[in-house]
């Protein structure tokens, strides 16, 4: 089964240019493994808000590519967000949503996309334009490259194996992470 | 609908005064007209939620762009963002401007908002969150002034409360 660090790995290069915002847990400790780099913002707790915030940065810097990392327990505590994003479908938005179909950093309890809930379909049907569920490192970089060259609100779900890293602290604090990121989008907007 | 236009203008002004760009909100009764002006403002980004909680999130996104951001919520909309103003706003130290209208205090006759209403004061102290009541036209410019500019320089969340008596005429 795919690894999300896979994925990440993958595409890391395409991230220099983008706003990047992660949920918590593994998904933040990959993408640092993988290589910190000032314009990502790790949301390390809060479940569900990084779509939000994701949202906000499109809306208020649309020609900015602004990329999500998600997860289906996060997502699923937001499904309200999930619509209002549909709602306004910023065109330079990327939502990957990393599918593990648990919740892996509290004792890998099944999620409802255990039991079937499609987390593509509820994407289609909450009104964003492009969804699509990839299986494979292959399918999830093509589907990538191919949002990251789009001019339309996509969400990619990836199906992930329910693995993760050792532990989930890393060594970049919360506070100097926010700052980083303000400063950056500072520095190339001006704003 | 006997919510005051006047005053909801008022309080329209003194957000844009201070430089307010983007504003979310969930609908409710006093709310009306300040969404409405949202809604008529070319320069106003406005962004109409599902549930409050994402706007705590929105406008963490918009202080990391640059751009000043204002809640409009029902108290009851605040009690729902509670998690999302600790575990984002206060972790992150992010300045947020909560406009949030006070129902189920003196004077409401509907049941369903007294609960709430009861629980509001408490809850922003028990939260540590700086807030003052909007309750006559003549100050609301120079207190959400001072709440924005407080949120700012502390990034933290600061709230202002619409009252009945700025926000009901009958």
């Amino acid at each position: 089964m795919m690894q999300r660090i896979e994925c990440l790995r993958a595409i890391h290069h395409r991230l220099e240019d983008c706003l990047v915002v992660t949920i918590m847990g593994a998904v933040a400790a990959e993408l640092q493994s993988v290589g910190h780099r000032s314009n990502f913002f790790y949301l390390q707790h809060a479940m569900g808000l990084a779509s939000s915030t994701g949202l906000g940065l499109a809306l208020c810097l649309p020609e900015q590519r602004v990329v999500v990392f998600d997860g289906d327990g996060s997502i699923l505590m937001n499904l309200g967000g999930f619509t209002t994003l549909a709602r306004y479908r910023p065109k330079k938005l990327v939502h990957v949503i990393f599918d593990n179909e648990s919740l892996l950093s509290v004792g890998g309890f099944p999620t409802a996309t255990a039991t079937g809930s499609d987390l593509a379909a509820l994407a289609r049907a909450a009104g964003i334009p492009k969804a699509q569920t990839v299986h494979t490192a292959e399918e999830f970089k093509t589907s990538f490259d191919e949002a990251m060259n789009g001019d339309e609100l996509a969400c990619i779900v990836a199906k992930v194996e329910a693995a993760g890293p050792k532990g989930y602290v890393t060594e970049l604090s919360l506070l100097e992470n926010r700052f980083q990121f303000r400063r950056h989008i500072q520095k190339i907007t001006g704003k | 609908m006997p919510v005051s236009l006047s005053n909801s203008q008022i309080v329209y002004d003194a957000l844009k005064k201070c430089g307010i760009g983007l504003v979310s909100a969930l609908p409710e009764t006093w709310l009306v007209h300040l969404i409405r002006m949202a809604e008529d403002d070319p320069e106003m980004i406005l962004v109409r939620l599902a549930k409050e909680e994402e706007a705590v999130g929105i406008s963490a996104g918009a202080h990391f762009a640059g751009t000043k951001s204002a809640m409009l919520m029902q108290n009851h909309g605040f009690l729902a963002s509670i998690n999302g103003i600790v575990s984002f706003a206060q972790l992150y130290r992010i300045p947020l401007l909560m406009v949030i209208s006070y129902r189920g205090h003196f004077g409401e006759r509907d049941p369903w908002q007294t609960q709430g209403g009861l629980a509001t004061e408490p809850l922003l102290r028990a939260l540590g969150i700086p807030y003052s009541f909007l309750d006559d036209p003549n100050t609301v410019e120079k207190r959400i002034a001072h709440a924005q500019t407080l949120a700012a320089s502390s990034l933290h969340p600061a709230a202002v409360l619409l009252t009945r008596d700025l926000m009901w005429e009958e």
